[in-house]
């Protein structure tokens, strides 16, 4: 089965805004899951909350609240898009930025989850060898974590590429800008005669996910082993 | 190695009050589970903040809370062997015995290769710490400390894992390290063969508390450390040399300042220096010169003090020519003998008593 350009596009689209998004988030989501799982500090559980917001917020409402805040006129866009030049709306950084908040707190819960597993006496161990702190966290804390890290990476990955309801929002569906899978689908749902074309995009989507599944699973297994040293 | 240790902290049920001071050599912290000697061992390396007091290496100090002193612990170079070996296990053996080398300053005084022969880890350099046995990982993880060129190594109940023959493999090798490498060691324990076979100076700890502290000989002596040391085990301790090695019969001779005492099986050449415990328990006391008896060491001596207590059995200390030693006899027979501070007497020690878990090298 051969892609036609357009669906070719899409495809291009959507993993270029799922890599971004990820890619982007990752210190965010790991310094966050550092966090949440080492330190005892006032708000902690607000802070929790705020992580976890997007999972049970209706996406539209996160998208709306990106683009207020982000839009051109919004205070923290128009002050970007000022000093620094950067834009969000209506490009496909904002579609990224948006993956990115909306995969953010099942990233946040894998990694903080490997980083309570972690067995803290090793940290101790390497720090009577004279490891200072930081060389502890990328000789023991990471190399540990990685298997955490990769999974909170691939459900990032996932959801972004099945992010619907806040990119449609803050940056509109605009074909070959911010029109990802999902949005193309729904577009070609809403013209008379586009089931065939919609439904040639659905198994795309399909087999997207399985093969970042199954890529992700294979990851995860071999970081896994060489964590455990077997 | 000056090593000063005085500390204070509450820890959930107890206080921790322990103070005590090491020349160098090996220091036994010794008592039973949850006395707090890991709490000192982590106070030294710096993994536990004490409330007061004042910790010091070489006159250097490493914690003093009086001046606001509290040095990291990966600045403090104090080597910590853990009672589970805290092996990284994402990294191969060699890359374990390496990890330390790249934060030490200098060269250092061992080699990968010395640690390598030292500790028989030739064979192991390659695998992961997830294939090894007990005994491999506790060897690797005192290599790793070395390696890492401490000015003090800890030891916490690094045999406590692992089955007998595994123990005794490990002591050796401690031996090795204590003889050869000449690391001042500060080892936790609760079995007195353990200390009795590699320490110098015994540190006697019970409910938090540094009951006392000094050379392992004169303490393990005291009367009122008795309780403490052990019912079963405790014993006074001896240092002798090797006389004579009476290969056909087994025996060895060991001279001491009191005489000389019959040993089995003692793993040690002629002159070298030894270590002996003898069980209060495998010591009889006579008032006159046995004859015509299966007991090889009969030892003169005066008897020194008596202990307390209203049991069936009681503590007898014995000045054999200068040298204490600690007999449990019955209060009955103290009766009968009218056994008294003053009283010339003869210590029966049976040759076969003092096990190959008895005796050391000094």
């Amino acid at each position: 089965m051969l892609l036609t350009p357009a669906e070719l596009e899409v495809l291009g689209l959507s993993l270029k805004v799922a890599f971004w998004g990820v890619l982007c988030s990752l210190p965010v989501a790991l310094a966050l899951a550092y966090l949440l799982a080492r330190a005892d500090f006032p708000g902690k559980i607000l802070l929790d909350g705020i992580v976890h917001l997007p999972l049970v917020l209706p996406p539209v409402v996160i998208g709306y609240l990106l683009l207020v805040l982000l839009g051109r006129n919004g205070p923290l866009g128009a002050w970007l898009a000022e000093h620094l030049g950067i834009v969000f709306a209506f490009r496909w950084t904002g579609a990224a930025l948006a993956a990115s908040v909306m995969g953010l707190p099942l990233a946040v819960r894998a990694m903080r989850q490997s980083i309570e597993a972690v067995d803290r006496r090793l940290e101790a161990a390497a720090s009577t060898l004279g490891a200072p702190p930081l060389a502890v966290f990328a000789s023991v804390t990471l190399p540990l974590i990685l298997p955490g890290v990769l999974n909170g990476m691939l459900l990032s990955f996932a959801r972004s590429l099945g992010e619907f309801g806040a990119t449609i929002t803050f940056v509109s569906n605009i074909p070959g800008e911010t029109q990802t899978l999902p949005l193309a689908i729904y577009s070609l749902t809403q013209v008379p005669g586009g089931d065939a074309q919609a439904l040639r995009l659905c198994v795309l989507a399909v087999a997207l996910s399985l093969s970042a599944l199954v890529v992700s699973e294979v990851l995860l297994r071999r970081a896994r082993r060489r964590a455990h040293g077997a | 190695m000056k090593l000063e240790v005085s500390v204070g902290k509450r820890l959930g049920a107890f206080t921790l009050e322990a103070a005590f001071a090491s020349d160098g050599g090996v220091t036994a912290l010794f008592g039973r589970s949850g006395s707090g000697k890991t709490s000192v061992l982590n106070a030294i390396a710096g993994l536990l903040r004490p409330e007061r007091g004042r910790i010091a290496l070489d006159g250097e100090p490493l914690f003093d809370a009086a001046a606001g002193v509290d040095v990291a612990v990966h600045r403090r170079r104090i080597g910590y062997v853990f009672q589970e070996g805290r092996l990284l296990p994402h990294i191969t053996v060699r890359q374990n015995l390496l990890y330390g080398r790249r934060f030490a300053h200098g060269d250092g005084a061992v080699s990968l290769e010395k640690v390598t022969e030292l500790l028989g880890l030739a064979s192991l350099l390659e695998r992961r710490p997830h294939d090894l046995s007990g005994g491999e990982k506790q060897r690797v993880a005192i290599g790793r400390a070395l390696l890492a060129d401490p000015r003090l190594l800890l030891m916490d109940e690094p045999l406590a894992a692992l089955d007998a023959p595994r123990k005794s493999e490990i002591l050796y090798y401690i031996e090795r390290l204590r003889d050869e490498v000449r690391v001042p060691i500060v080892y936790v324990s609760h079995s007195l063969d353990e200390v009795v076979r590699i320490a110098d100076t015994i540190v006697v700890m019970s409910e938090g508390r540094a009951l006392d502290s000094g050379p392992l000989n004169e303490t393990m002596a005291r009367m009122e450390l008795r309780p403490y040391l052990g019912r079963f085990e405790g014993g006074a301790v001896i240092e002798a040399h090797v006389g004579e090695q009476d290969l056909e019969m087994g025996l060895a001779r060991l001279d001491f300042a009191g005489g000389a005492l019959y040993a089995p099986d003692v793993d040690a050449l002629v002159g070298e220096r030894v270590r002996v415990r003898i069980r209060a328990r495998d010591v009889s006391l006579a008032t006159v010169r046995p004859e015509a008896i299966s007991m090889l060491n009969v030892l003169p001596g005066t008897l020194k003090a008596l202990g307390e207590g209203a049991g069936a059995s009681i503590d007898v200390q014995i000045d054999v020519a200068g040298t204490l030693l600690l007999a449990r006899v019955t209060r009955k027979s103290v009766a009968a003998l009218g056994l008294a501070p003053g009283r010339p007497v003869y210590a029966l020690v049976k040759a076969v008593a003092i096990d190959r878990h008895s005796v050391g090298w000094a």
